[in-house]
């Protein structure tokens, strides 16, 4: 099981508490993970990735394993211990405020 | 016993504030969606526990909530707007070509039979249309396709579409208005548009009475007379008496013709509602007075509404959605400030008295009459 932390805001659109367990088909990357989150809360379609360009929405970041992920390609491998649920993935908001 | 039910669209949230017929007490509740902003809500007219909601936040875009049961509880709609077709661009600041980009839904406006029907409107400028009920939104690309849209510029506020008037005896006519490309008019059910603003003279662009480019802030209508229309605009309170076909200045007497919202009495077609403000960099009311001022007489003759309103110091601003009136009788007329005030008068303005007074800043308040 793949494990996903998702900020406050969209824990609450998706109505869960805490991470997401996800079962991830294939290969273990950001757009697989992104698409069975999707899949599985399709409420938060277009709230993390651009409906239309599926682009990473400009305030929000991708974690994982103490690395920011965010600029890596969607398609490339997610650490081992994502993989494995060990480690989860992390979707973060950008801090804002002085 | 009538009711009324009172949707506020807020900065970080919506709150739902209901009365008895006697609009004296009020039950608040919120805030729905705490810390996202709440552009607009608005209810069916034809099932007033159909409540639609444009939610949005610079982190996580746009989300449509959509309640059945008046508010009490939410389910997600779609939220895609997609254009449709090539999107083409407009005039960015700059004046070079920019590409158009969905960036929130500004204004929902629930069709007059349907609750089913909802008309979205927009940044950047554009009309969709749900007919499931918010399953899925197309765009009705005509407008956004019209000849003049690739010289539409975006005021200071983005290029938003923000007012949807649907013509109640005429099916297929409705009016939208863009900020700041100006008023347009279909006649087929959204299919086609045209400009309609012949007699608007704003000298912020360089053809002052040019087709298109005007910054419209806010147009209403009387249901009982749909060809005469109202319109707030950047500078100059308006008046058509032919659906759009020409308009004339009407601000009379107003101590500044600057200002957001525009409303009509819910029993009265020619009493008409506005909140002077100073100026379009001074956002707050002349001389710290909070004033709404009425005219009976449908524009040029105004007097000014000051009872319970406060009279000094007061430096807040109303949005252009942020007015509304109830059917009852007397009729009831609202308005929320950027100082989350929401302030009720259950006697068409005569006098004032704040329903809840420390809310985020208010965006929009839509006002529900229910038997």
């Amino acid at each position: 099981m793949i494990r996903v932390v998702l900020p406050a805001h969209l824990r609450t659109l998706a109505r869960v508490d805490g991470e997401v367990k996800l079962e991830v088909p294939g290969p273990v990357t950001q757009r697989s993970v992104l698409d069975a989150l999707e899949a599985a809360y399709p409420m938060l379609r277009g709230t993390i990735r651009d409906h239309v360009t599926l682009q990473r929405r400009p305030f929000l970041r991708f974690f994982a394993c103490e690395q920011d992920l965010s600029h890596q390609p969607p398609d490339a491998p997610l650490p081992g211990a994502v993989a494995e649920g060990a480690e989860p993935y992390l979707v973060v908001g950008a801090m804002a405020g002085g | 016993m009538s009711r009324v039910r009172v949707l506020v669209g807020t900065r970080k949230g919506a709150f739902v504030l209901t009365s008895d017929g006697t609009r004296a007490r009020w039950d608040v509740t919120g805030p729905h969606f705490g810390g996202w902003e709440i552009y607009h809500l608005k209810g069916s007219p034809v099932d007033p526990d159909r409540l639609y909601a444009s939610q949005s936040s610079g982190w996580f875009g746009q989300v449509i909530q959509r309640s059945n049961d008046g508010g009490k509880t939410w389910e997600s709609a779609d939220n895609k707007f997609a254009y449709d077709g090539p999107t083409g661009t407009h005039l960015w600041y700059d004046g070079t070509p920019h590409p158009w980009g969905f960036a929130r839904v500004w204004h929902l406006e629930p069709s007059l039979s349907d609750p089913d029907t909802v008309y979205a409107g927009v940044e950047d400028a554009a009309l969709f249309r749900t007919t499931d009920g918010g399953g899925s939104w197309q765009e009705l690309s005509g407008l956004r396709t019209h000849t003049s849209a690739p010289l539409w510029q975006p005021g200071a506020g983005g290029m938003c579409l923000h007012t949807i008037l649907l013509d109640p005896s005429r099916a297929g006519r409705m009016f939208v208005a863009i900020s700041a490309a100006g008023a347009f008019r279909s006649d087929d059910a959204g299919a086609t548009w045209r400009p309609v603003n012949r007699g608007l003279q704003s000298e912020g662009i360089p053809d002052p009475s040019a087709e298109v480019g005007h910054c419209v802030h806010r147009i209403a209508m009387h249901r009982s007379r749909p060809g005469v229309l109202f319109m707030q605009k950047h500078w100059d309170v308006m008046r058509s008496d032919d659906a759009g076909e020409t308009w004339r200045e009407v601000s009379g007497n107003l101590p500044s013709d600057f200002g957001f919202p525009i409303d009509v009495h819910a029993h009265e077609p020619e009493t008409i509602y506005v909140v002077p403000i100073k100026s379009d960099s001074e956002h707050y009311p002349p001389d710290g007075k909070l004033r709404v001022y009425r005219s009976r007489t449908g524009g040029q003759e105004w007097e000014a509404l000051t009872r319970g309103l406060p009279q000094s110091h007061c430096y807040v601003n109303v949005l252009r959605d942020a007015m509304s009136v109830d059917g009852l009788d007397p009729c009831g007329v609202y308005f929320g400030t950027t100082g989350g005030q929401v302030y009720a008068s259950a006697d068409a303005g005569d006098s004032w008295a704040p329903i809840v007074r420390d809310l985020p800043a208010v965006v929009s308040v839509e006002v529900q009459t229910l038997s």
